[in-house]
């Protein structure tokens, strides 16, 4: 059936048991992201040194998609160059976007290549960006941070 | 009384018999977002524009002759349907604009008006309000410096009308409140708060989109200043809403779009304007639309709003007492059916309303939801967004079983899975 394809049983095991979901004190950024058409808030922490995402953790309300794909993004990057990670966060916005003609590389996305299925429900694309875009918000501030 | 051959009436709206996502019956609760619309809606607009089209009270040639009585014929049948003075209603683009045009017009207006507003001055509006009618007196507090204040809403969906004396006192200028709530069903009691707002001199807005396509609604009676609704949630088409306001308002209210068809004479320095309706009507009008709305005032007033109603009441109360059965489902509303109209709103644990409505939708159940665009109601109740189930004249039984049945089978996918 079609809603198997959009709820992988990896989203729904990440919306269950989500990680790096307890805010961490001290981040280098903290940014908060809102879905306005539906009111699904997330706040996340970004601990970095500059060259490395040392931590990310987060913390809000929000469906099954956003929430697992926060823990799936939050997961990812961590430990990775900032460069590796805004790589990673492009590949999966390039997915989500594709309408279903990209379905992701597994190596570079792990978990979140379960998310290829959102890519059909155009409705649901937000939700399925909405953890990574506020990553790339964070690192993008932590950048801008560290040249001031 | 007459019950509805509903049958019959799906057979008016070609929308319904469409499949969604892989061969489902459409069943749509989503008219509380927009109405669907009858095939005599959809004539009516095409004929204006295969046999009449023509800018309406201008040119002297036949088409704009009978274009002008068309429009004019849609404003005379949309005045009966709310039991106003012909002269007292304007068209709009939608009810979004009709409540602006009353916030902007006040905003314009100068000392010595009765409509001007100014800092120590006050606004009434309630914690249930539909953004709609919440951002516009956000804005002319604002831009006036008078001051905003608001009706709390009890735990049970309804206006605690407890400080009703203090909240509307002698600095009120206006009281905006909706008839029916879009989230919680609730219609709220007009009577108390009207005499009220009277009594301190102040003007009474009621933001009626839920309401008039709905049940009675007359204007006159209910003693009110000014009504604002939508053509689309009544079976007509988008982009036309309707302002009613009492004719002695009206020609002192200062016109907030200016332009064309408003005007009595003009010199390059400045002009005088024409009496309600058209000072309020700058610009070539949205004909075809009146004119499709003129259609589905007909063919509401034909079935009878009475029938509808109760049509609607009694597949409300089987669509709250049908999901009340469900584990860890809760009704954010009335469940009671005194003062409450064909909308319900409701959560379940464990669920998010919007992987709710996705699972719904592939069973082809159209529902709304997300904060309804009513986000401090969201806030009142501890949320961030609801599933809204709405009904309408062509809903039946089997809809709402299909919702239950839809609502318990994701409640099965996602929970127990």
């Amino acid at each position: 059936m079609e809603l198997d394809s959009l709820y992988q049983e990896v989203i729904l095991e990440h919306y269950k048991r989500p990680l790096h979901k307890s805010l961490k004190a001290n981040p280098t950024i903290q940014v908060q992201h809102i879905n306005t058409s539906c009111g699904d808030e997330i706040t996340l922490n970004l601990h970095t040194d500059g060259t490395v995402i040392q931590d990310i953790t987060w913390d809000g309300i929000g469906c099954s998609i956003s929430q697992a794909s926060t823990s799936v993004v939050s997961d990812l990057v961590r430990g990775k160059s900032v460069g590796e990670a805004l790589a990673t966060i492009d590949a999966f916005q390039a997915m989500i976007q594709s309408k279903g003609a990209d379905t992701g590389n597994e190596d570079v996305l792990g978990d979140g290549v379960a998310f290829a299925g959102v890519a059909k429900f155009p409705a649901r694309v937000k939700c399925a960006l909405l953890g990574w875009m506020a990553t790339k918000d964070a690192i993008s501030q932590s950048q801008s941070k560290n040249e001031r | 009384m007459a019950s509805l051959d509903i049958s019959s009436i799906k057979r008016d709206f070609p929308i319904l018999s469409r499949k969604i996502r892989e061969n489902n019956r459409l069943v749509y609760l989503d008219s509380g977002a927009t109405s669907q619309k009858p095939n005599s809606v959809l004539d009516a607009e095409r004929d204006f524009y295969t046999q009449h089209n023509a800018a309406a009270h201008r040119g002297a040639h036949q088409l704009a002759e009978e274009a002008t009585e068309l429009y004019e014929g849609a404003r005379e049948k949309v005045a009966s349907f709310i039991g106003a003075d012909v002269d007292e209603v304007i068209f709009t683009k939608s009810a979004t604009e009709s409540i602006n045009a009353i916030a902007y017009s006040m905003g314009n207006a100068q000392s010595g008006s009765r409509f001007h507003i100014s800092r120590g001055d006050r606004i009434v509006v309630s914690e249930m309000e539909h953004h709609a009618n919440l951002i516009p007196w956000q804005e002319l507090a604002r831009r006036t410096g008078a001051e905003l204040v608001w009706f709390k809403v009890t735990d049970d969906g309804r206006l605690d009308l407890t400080n009703l004396s203090e909240l509307i006192n002698s600095r009120t200028k206006i009281v905006a409140l909706t008839h029916q709530s879009n989230v919680l069903g609730t219609i709220n009691p007009l009577e108390d708060i009207v005499k009220r707002t009277h009594e301190v001199g102040a003007l009474f807005v009621l933001d009626a989109c839920q309401s008039v396509p709905h049940y009675k609604v007359n204007v006159k009676s209910l003693d009110i200043d000014f009504i604002a609704f939508s053509g689309h949630k009544m079976l007509g088409p988008t982009g036309v809403g309707i302002l009613w306001g009492r004719k002695e308002l009206l020609d002192e209210m200062p016109p907030f779009l200016t332009g064309g068809s408003m005007i009595e004479t003009v010199t390059m320095e400045s002009a005088t304007y024409l009496d309600a309706p058209k000072r309020f009507e700058a610009g070539v009008p949205n004909m075809a639309q009146a004119v499709g709305l003129g259609a589905a005032v007909d063919y509401l007033s034909a079935i009878g709003l009475d029938v509808i109603h109760s049509h609607e009441t009694e597949l409300t109360r089987a669509a709250i007492s049908g999901l009340r059965t469900i584990a860890g489902l809760t009704i954010i509303g009335p469940t009671d059916m005194t003062l409450r109209g064909g909308v319900v709103s409701f959560a379940i644990e464990g669920i998010h309303p919007h992987d709710l409505g996705q699972a719904l939708d592939s069973y082809g159940i159209a529902v709304r939801t997300g904060h309804h665009c009513a986000w401090p109601l969201m806030r009142r109740f501890k949320t961030v967004a609801t599933t809204r189930a709405s009904f309408y004249l062509y809903n039946d039984l089997d809809d709402v079983n299909a919702l239950v049945d839809g609502v318990e089978r994701a409640r099965k996918y996602f929970v127990e899975r």
